[in-house]
């Protein structure tokens, strides 16, 4: 029987969870790294047993972290993230000046086809890549570099490259986010860059409507349908249907907009998932009840998922990379919480049970489906 | 023969429970120890000093012989005491919440 590994990063460490296909019962180790925070740790399509970690603190920096063995043992690989050239400044949060400058990895992104590349999104926002494992990195400066640099802005969490989509029909096409710069697409495998924002609103900037400064959260790909894309803005869920030329809402009947993660369900590219959250000022579920929303019609109507999730008394945040779709049928749903909970549905999203509760904050889900 | 005291994030990273030890050809100096340090354990560059600029990053402070020598030059000789063995150079993360 096929089996699933749920990679969870903390802010004091990695855990590893692993199931046969019936996701009943878990098996769970860590703390990997212990101490350190995990804002990702995710593994290769291609090779399952080739695990990344984003591995960082305030004081000694970063460090990526490699397993060849599913997560058993790790060793440190390259931690050099220089900025190609001037780094120059992006906009601090008084809209002054202010110098690019390293402080983590984000989000790591592998490659579809080769285990030693992978790309990672930075704070300042860059992207880097690698393609010997994570050994040397190097930036791909033409996303910095296409213009708008200079316009933009850290959102809460710091001015971070968080979301890497790899189009599987078209090696040359890659899009990624930035908190709060917005959303940008290379045709070139990531040579130039251009904003794809058109039809995004916020009213956190001058301009609501500019090409670039918004502060999206997140963004979701089917493998089946690339030029479908779902964003989950700081306010606003949102539609492309042309790979992000321009946006739509789709926030329809959900009890708020605001939120963090967005995910596709495995099977039914149409059918999306996100976790409403008060409101930017508030990072916890409305009517402190933890509802996952699930739309099977691609947005606008949604369905709250609550079955084995807490309805009161609950005021925990689900944060951006903290969500995770695995490939077995029925597909599972998997979710963390800044309180250290991990959730895990086996049915589409239907129930839900929770795989350990008492975790350091969550920072990251991600899920491999195992041979 | 010189005593490195690491922080315990580091510690843990490089497996070594208590102090490393090193040794030195040339003057004993933070730049020297720290490039001996790096040198023995790869994993530690860009975690003490900066990749590009190699200056001490800004949570971490070097100690020794209950004196702060983390301003002073990185090519100043360390103190005797250090430079013989008989007290650790120390590196310490800044009491910084965590």
């Amino acid at each position: 029987m096929t089996g699933v590994r749920v990679l969870v990063g903390t802010r004091k460490g990695a855990f590893v969870m692993t199931a046969d296909g019936t996701r009943d019962r878990w098996d769970i180790s860590g703390p990997h790294f212990g101490g350190w925070e995990i804002y990702h740790l995710t593994g290769s399509l291609v090779d399952t047993n080739r695990l990344y970690a984003a591995q960082s603190t305030g004081w000694f920096g970063q460090l990526i972290q490699r397993s060849d063995d599913g997560g058993t043992t790790w060793n440190p690989v390259g931690n050099a993230f220089v900025y190609d050239g001037v780094p120059g400044t992006h906009q601090w949060y008084d809209g002054t000046p202010h110098p690019w400058e390293f402080k983590r990895v984000w989000h790591l992104e592998p490659s579809l086809t080769d285990p030693d590349t992978l790309y990672a999104g930075v704070e300042d926002a860059a992207l880097f890549r690698s393609s010997d494992g994570g050994q040397t990195w190097q930036e791909l400066s033409g996303l910095r570099g296409h213009g708008s640099g200079s316009r933009w802005q850290p959102g809460a969490g710091g001015l971070c490259l968080h979301t890497i989509l790899l189009d599987p029909s078209d090696p040359e096409r890659i899009v990624i986010a930035i908190s709060a710069a917005g959303a940008f697409r290379s045709d070139d495998a990531g040579t130039t860059w251009h904003p794809i924002n058109r039809g995004l609103s916020s009213d956190y900037i001058p301009d609501p409507d500019a090409d670039v400064g918004h502060c999206v959260h997140k963004i979701a790909m089917h493998p089946s349908r690339p030029d479908v894309l779902f964003m989950q803005k700081h306010w606003d869920v949102m539609r492309s249907d042309d790979a992000g030329g321009s946006w739509h809402e789709v926030s329809g009947n959900l009890p708020s907009d605001f939120g963090f993660p967005i995910a596709i369900h495995a099977h039914e590219p149409n059918t999306i998932y996100v976790v409403p959250i008060t409101s930017d000022s508030q990072h916890y579920p409305p009517d402190a009840k933890l509802r996952v929303y699930r739309s099977q019609t691609g947005g606008n109507e949604w369905e709250a998922l609550t079955n084995g999730l807490p309805q009161r008394d609950c005021y925990v945040n689900v944060l951006r990379d903290a969500m995770a779709i695995d490939t077995l049928d029925p597909c599972g749903v998997y979710f963390g919480t800044t309180g250290g909970q991990v959730y895990a549905s086996a049915n589409g999203g239907d129930s839900w049970s929770a795989i350990v509760r008492d975790l350091p904050s969550v920072l990251s889900v991600e899920v491999q489906t195992l041979p | 023969m010189i005593r490195v005291m690491l922080p315990a994030h580091l510690r843990s990273l490089v497996q070594r429970r208590g102090e490393v030890e090193l040794q030195l050809e040339g003057a004993a100096t933070q730049r020297s120890v720290l490039d001996a340090l790096e040198a023995q354990y790869p994993m530690l560059r860009g975690l003490i000093r900066d990749q590009v600029t190699q200056e001490r990053r800004p949570f971490v402070r070097f100690f020794a012989c209950e004196d702060d020598l983390s301003h002073e030059s990185p090519d100043a000789v360390l103190p005797d005491a250090v430079v013989q063995g008989a007290e650790p150079f120390m590196i310490v993360g800044a009491i910084a919440g965590g």
